[in-house]
């Protein structure tokens, strides 16, 4: 952990120093297919983030072909492997249902992307996951409707749905860590036996920075609860129940159109096209990444960084911490591929 | 008096209070729900789903984080409404009903104003090419728009005008 001991330079520093690929292929381990987050002894975690300039073109909407191929190129890169396919099949257990947990609070303007979506899907089926077996959720059905997605909870094809599904819910079971005391959905805890995570790259107004940590704020039944002193160290906390840690094995973060001040909501006015994916398996380390990211932005666009804002995002240290070890937000223990 | 008698008054008082309190918010929601246009009103513009209202700390699962900005600046409640541009270009309004003037003007000047256009509405309001906020005493309202589309920013200027006269002081 090291946002509070004087790495400001590193911080800065931390995109524009970045290497690509082939220097730090091979240099990261990835945790797979058990570990939920990076702490990787000896090595790096490594945080991929792939874009294609064109992804958009003159649309609004991203092309999916480009998605699809963008996707393959950060998986390939990430797994450092020719076939978007094989790492799969490690990471999904043979019959093992996998949940995607998508982000669709912030309606059809910054959810993530149904064509982002179906393009796991599709090479999730190549890898021999049965289309029943794949769940697609978050909190609510109207949400995702909302962001696009059909819902869909019968016969044998790719199951999307909300835990505010008629026999979903929450489990009645309580757990707690730390500051958190909450209930977690059932289609986390029974349904899937394994997570990807499919959160937005964007600002949030009190944690500062959402992305695969804060995304789990829609799997637990009170988020509302969970947000004071900048959410901290309530995402810390949250992220340490075990079937949050145990079950989230992957992070493919939809960076097409991020958000720098506003958010967590759709203000057009603060979003731009980053036309990116973050694919990670550290969620410290991708959170750290995002930071970087929208600070950045911010400074492009005039405005003060996160930290100076009221917005700190200090969970993501927290996180890193000896009490938590979800990972790593020193940038000097993350390999960062730009590719 | 003694206690007991005491204790009954002020728990009689106590729930009066609360009766009072929501009924005055039920009145603010439901007057913020009465200004949503319909398709006969606005030019271009048809509202394409129902009405929601969330009041009080209800607005965490409208909006999540941003929902404690609100809080802190004094928050009754916000009707929300889903409404197509030509039939094409989504968008959402949103009505917050602030405490008072002063909370809506916390909201609207948190916002950074970036390369926002002004334009004559309410209090004071801003226009983007994808969305519009304006306030108006107690009240603010945005429009946002999830695609950019010929004409829309006048479009959205025109709707709030339609909106504006209907909101009370």
């Amino acid at each position: 952990m090291n946002q509070q001991s004087g790495a400001g330079k590193n911080r800065r520093d931390f995109l524009k120093d970045c290497v690509t690929g082939a220097l730090v292929a091979g240099a990261a381990k990835v945790a797979l297919p058990d570990a939920a987050a990076g702490e990787l002894a000896g090595g790096k975690s490594k945080v991929v983030i792939a874009r294609d300039a064109m992804l958009y073109g003159s649309s609004s909407t991203p092309d999916s072909g480009r998605v699809q191929k963008l996707l393959d190129h950060a998986l390939q890169s990430f797994f450092d492997t020719s076939d978007p396919v094989a790492p799969l099949k490690k990471l999904v257990r043979p019959g093992e249902v996998v949940g995607l947990k998508v982000n669709t609070i912030a309606g059809p303007g910054l959810s993530t992307h149904v064509t982002l979506v179906e393009a796991i899907c599709e090479r999730l089926k190549q890898a021999g996951v049965k289309p029943e077996n794949i769940v697609v959720w978050d909190r609510t059905n109207e949400e995702l409707e909302r962001a696009g997605f059909k819902l869909s909870n019968t016969g044998s094809g790719v199951r999307v749905l909300g835990t505010n599904s008629k026999d979903v819910g929450y489990d009645e079971q309580e757990l707690s860590f730390g500051s958190v005391t909450t209930r977690l959905s059932k289609l986390l805890t029974r349904t899937c036996g394994c997570m990807i995570n499919l959160p937005i790259l964007k600002n949030h107004g009190g944690a500062g920075v959402t992305l695969a940590m804060k995304n789990m704020y829609g799997v637990n039944h009170n988020p509302d609860r969970l947000h004071a002193n900048n959410c901290c160290p309530y995402v810390a906390d949250l992220n340490m129940l075990p079937p949050i840690k145990g079950k989230f094995r992957l992070v493919i973060a939809d960076a097409m159109t991020g958000c720098y001040e506003g958010g967590p909501g759709f203000r057009p006015q603060y979003a731009w096209k980053y036309n990116g994916l973050l694919v990670a398996s550290d969620p410290v380390a991708i959170d750290y990444t995002a930071w970087q990211i929208i600070d950045r932005k911010r400074a492009e666009q005039g405005l003060k960084p996160l930290a100076e804002s009221g917005t700190p995002p200090k969970y993501i240290a927290v996180a890193a911490d000896p009490q938590h070890r979800l990972g790593t937000d020193d940038p000097k223990r993350i390999a960062l591929m730009e590719v | 008096m003694n206690t007991k008698a005491w204790r009954r008054t002020l728990l009689g008082a106590a729930m009066a209070g609360v009766l009072l309190l929501s009924a005055s918010c039920r009145k603010q929601a439901a007057s913020a729900t009465s200004v949503f246009p319909e398709a006969s009103e606005a030019a271009g513009w048809t509202k394409s789903g129902e009405t929601r209202a969330f009041a009080g700390d209800e607005l965490s699962s409208y909006i999540d984080g941003d929902a404690e900005k609100y809080l802190k600046a004094g928050f009754r409640s916000v009707s929300t409404a889903d409404y197509k541009f030509k039939e094409q270009t989504q968008a959402t309004v949103d009505v917050y009903t602030m405490t008072t003037a002063e909370a809506a003007k916390t909201i609207f000047e948190s916002e950074p104003a970036g390369n926002a256009q002004n334009a004559a509405l309410g209090d004071a309001a801003r226009l983007y090419s994808q969305s519009l906020v304006f306030r108006k005493g107690p009240y603010l309202v945005r429009i946002v728009a999830y695609q950019e589309s010929p004409g829309l920013p006048q479009a959205m200027v025109d709707l709030g005008h339609i909106m504006e006269p209907k909101l009370s002081r």
